[in-house]
């Protein structure tokens, strides 16, 4: 039952934090004097109380008086709230910089310069589907969970830049007084500073389809120990999850990461029985574009369809793109028997 | 049909005469009274259509979990309830009441154009049944938000078609009764009646009319861009093929926030006749509400950026709109003390219209206090697409002019039906919407701060007991909207016969013909000192 902002854990959200608080109160007692005169007004000028009404009807030297002092007010509140923009814009110099990429409907991180430059993931909802279907009890952190949190040092600046790749979506982490567009094919930032450790949680603010409740930003602040020690891990684990990319798969070997990709990737439009939501989502369970050649399927998977609100996956690796292939068409009633290699994705390619 | 010089007996209805009568009079009407009391009901038709979506969202956000719709239909509602109490509701309402009481508050015996007229209303019927029919077709209703950003625009079936088409139709509607009411307002005053003596009702719709004229085109290029880059291989929304998203948002806002006063200015009026009336007292400072709305009508096309203070806009750009639409807080304020003064040392007396006109003007302050609030751009990128703007808005949008359009109703009822409606009844009407309102949308205000998006069919647990409360509220202030409509049929049935002036302290020429008004006033036209 909180009644205000949240708390801020940054220099600058602790500014709006109080420049918020303060135009209210500025506005509540402008809202309390005006309508303490209307009140007055309502319970004493009241034909059933005998009152007679006047006759003025204007005074020049009153409605001067105010329109000149609101033009003061609203002078004394200009100045603080331009100090603030100006400090929220300064994103010069940051110690870390790291791309945030929204896709319908996840996000992606990518650490470009600074410490533990070259990590790179995606951010996927955690909450399980039966807790959102009401099958089973939530959990504190509902809806604002997800698998790979967005990891940062405490007290250092971090440059987020955003974009996205569909549709507009917004990175938001309210503790930390961040909010930025992230708009397909553009560029933008902006940064912060956490000046505590701990877990921060926020929300995709720009409606973007379907899941858009579901594609939450948690941001977890650490030491800067803590930090170095999770960058060597995380670096350790891409270089062992890297694929050699001429390697000759079977279906079994496939198969089941495909399902995994599948259902972090897909199954929010296509289902996990692979029956869609027709007509926006078709099914993929006996669809002739699974069953058909496939260059077709790797197509769409790479290139999208224009019109619809299937999106280009070209973003993931091929081995990725080929397991997920070969699950869809090796599962429900698809039996092709086929595997997709990664080397064939790598050739749709160029 | 032309007035026929001499005749000045008004109680005289000739209208069957040479009018056919059933269903084919409403369809062939050029009577401005018909055309209004078309307008008005068509509105709380479809009041009542976005409504029930409003409901069904409110319904869906009652507890965290999916329960009642799943989200696509959820954002097809959220888009559909936007566009349909906007373009559907609000604005004919307002249209309404322009088409009734203008030409009687000036003397006019009809609206300039009678028969654009008759085409302005039926074009309304078809963009509804385009509208709310979106939501039968393969793939749904629009879901990209009422504000239809592109590429989300793109991607959706042809429920966006339909979407857009209804937004032409219902454009070259407002566009098409603007120029009458800009014509009218202009040319067929009574002789004697000056600018600076109308009613102030008729100079907010004047200034309004001409806020629609100008932005409404831009809407329309706005939706005909994106029809194009779904169907024709345009882009000018897609960066891929040069072109870029946030011109979109640009384009549209320029039309989006003049649209904001084109909904607020009238319902200005409507309180600036009320309020006088119940207070019986002069409203004060005239001329001063006249340069006040004008100043805003012309603020409110330099501001449009304030809504897109996260898109990532150069930092002067954000300090320009920032300081501009603080600006604005200056003629609003000036109206509201005007108001303010109005009452003030008058001899009140509280019927229906002037609660729902107080009950106006303390809301819709709280409404304008919270947008003073959203434009410092520092604040709002804390508070942009949360439910602190949704709150925001409805403040404006329910309280502000909504309850206007209720003070304005009950104001002019015994004018239009010639009976006086149930005070009774119509004071509960007030009451209930006041605090069930308050219920809806104050606590909407607490859920944006703590950092709930808007436009989500589900929500973390932190959300849950405002939302609770919230969705109560809805359904309260959803059933109470009933008792207008009960209110409204009992007058039509029967009642205390209305005098020519029901209200003592009424100004006015559309007080000087009988109750209910006849169906043509003002063949010849009155002479105002």
């Amino acid at each position: 039952m909180r009644l205000n902002l949240q708390e801020p854990i940054t220099e600058l959200g602790h500014k709006v934090y109080d420049l918020h608080l303060l135009m209210t109160i500025v506005c509540g007692v402008i809202f309390v004097a005006v309508f303490g005169v209307m009140f007055w007004s309502v319970f004493v000028h009241r034909k059933s109380a005998g009152h007679k009404a006047a006759t003025f009807h204007e005074s020049t030297t009153v409605e001067i008086l105010w329109t000149i002092v609101p033009v003061f007010i609203l002078l004394g509140m200009a100045w603080p709230a331009t100090k603030t923009i100006l400090a929220m814009r300064d994103t010069s110099n940051p110690d870390i910089t790291i791309k945030a990429t929204g896709y319908q409907w996840k996000w992606g991180y990518d650490y470009l310069k600074g410490a533990g430059e070259g990590i790179s993931f995606t951010s996927n909802l955690s909450t399980p589907q039966p807790q959102i279907r009401n099958e089973a009890a939530k959990g504190t952190d509902y809806l604002l969970e997800v698998d790979n949190e967005l990891v940062v040092p405490v007290g250092k600046k971090v440059r987020i830049l955003t974009t996205a790749n569909d549709v507009i979506h917004a990175w938001w982490v309210p503790a930390l007084a961040v909010k930025q567009d992230a708009i397909p094919g553009f560029i933008r930032d902006t940064w912060f500073r956490a000046e505590k450790t701990g877990t921060f949680r926020g929300q995709c603010a720009e409606l973007c389809g379907k899941d858009h409740g579901y594609m939450p930003i948690v941001v977890k602040v650490v030491t800067e120990e803590e930090y170095a020690a999770w960058t060597e891990k995380k670096k350790a684990e891409q270089a062992a999850a890297a694929d050699d990319p001429n390697k000759m798969y079977t279906v079994e070997e496939l198969a089941p990461r495909g399902e995994k990709i599948f259902a972090a990737n897909c199954a929010a439009c296509h289902q996990a029985n692979g029956q869609g939501l027709p007509p926006a989502f078709p099914a993929l369970d006996g669809s002739k574009v699974v069953l058909g050649p496939q260059d077709g399927q790797i197509d769409v998977l790479l290139h999208g369809r224009q019109g619809t609100a299937m999106a280009s996956f070209k973003h993931m690796s091929d081995t990725d793109i080929a397991a997920v292939i070969t699950y869809t068409r090796n599962s429900w009633s698809n039996k092709t028997g086929e595997v997709v290699q990664p080397s064939d994705i790598k050739m749709a390619r160029e | 049909m032309a007035a026929i010089p001499g005749g000045a007996d008004h109680s005289h209805d000739h209208s069957h005469d040479h009018h056919p009568s059933g269903l084919m009079r409403w369809v062939t009407t050029t009577n401005h009274k018909d055309i209004g009391s078309m307008y008005l009901w068509f509105s709380f038709a479809m009041f009542i259509v976005g409504g029930i979506m409003a409901l069904v969202i409110r319904a869906e956000l009652f507890q965290p979990g999916l329960q009642v719709v799943d989200p696509d239909r959820f954002n097809q509602m959220t888009t559909l309830h936007g566009l349909i109490m906007v373009f559907g509701a609000i604005m004919p309402a307002f249209v309404g009441f322009a088409n009734w009481m203008l030409p009687l508050m000036i003397g006019a015996s009809d609206m300039a154009f009678a028969r654009m007229n008759n085409w302005s209303f039926w074009l309304l019927p078809p963009a509804a049944i385009l509208l709310t029919g979106s939501l039968l077709v393969p793939g749904g209703a629009a879901a990209s938000g009422w504000t239809l950003y592109p590429p989300l625009t793109v991607q959706m079936g042809i429920g966006m078609d339909m979407a857009i088409f209804a937004v032409h139709i219902l454009g070259i509607s407002s566009i098409m009764g603007s120029i009458n009411i800009v014509t009218t307002i202009l040319n067929m005053r009574a002789p004697g009646m000056t600018l600076m003596k109308m009613p102030l009702f008729c100079w907010t719709w004047l200034i309004t009319a001409y806020l629609v004229i100008a932005v409404m085109p831009v809407l329309a290029g706005a939706v005909t861009m994106i029809l194009t880059d779904r169907h024709f291989g345009t882009s000018f929304f897609n960066a891929a093929g040069g072109g870029d998203p946030v011109l979109y948002q640009h384009i549209f806002w320029f039309f989006g926030h003049p649209e904001v006063y084109i909904i607020a200015i009238p319902a200005f009026g409507v309180v600036s006749q009320v309020i006088p009336a119940f207070s019986r007292k002069p409203l004060f400072g005239y001329a001063s509400m006249v340069y006040a709305t004008s100043s805003i009508a012309i603020l409110s096309f330099i501001v449009w950026a304030h809504h897109m203070y996260t898109v990532g806009m150069p930092v002067a750009g954000q300090l320009y709109f920032m300081f501009a639409t603080m600006l604005i807080a200056v003629p609003t304020g000036v109206k509201v003390f005007n108001w303010v003064a109005t009452m003030w040392r008058g001899s009140l007396t509280f019927e229906t219209p002037m609660l729902f006109s107080i009950g106006f003007l303390f809301l819709f302050t709280l409404g304008g206090f919270s947008g003073l609030v959203l434009s410092m751009t520092a604040v709002d990128v804390q508070l942009h697409d949360s439910y602190y703007v949704v709150a925001h808005f409805h403040y404006v949008m329910v309280a502000g002019a909504l309850f206007s359009a209720y003070a304005g109703a009950y104001y002019w009822l015994p004018k239009w039906t010639g009976h006086m409606y149930d005070e009774k009844l119509g004071k509960l009407h007030f009451w209930l919407s006041l605090i069930f309102f308050n219920m809806t949308f104050f606590v909407q205000h607490f859920l944006g701060l703590a950092g709930m998006p808007r436009r989500i069919p589900d929500y973390s647990l932190q959300f849950a007991e405002f939302n609770k409360i919230s969705s109560i509220g809805a359904f309260g202030f959803g059933l109470s909207q009933l008792v207008f409509l009960v209110v409204v049929l009992k007058c039509l049935k029967g009642g205390e016969k209305a005098s020519a002036k029901p209200w003592d302290g009424a100004e006015g020429l559309e007080w000087t013909v009988p109750s209910p008004a006849p169906h043509h006033t003002f063949e010849v036209p009155p002479v105002v000192k």
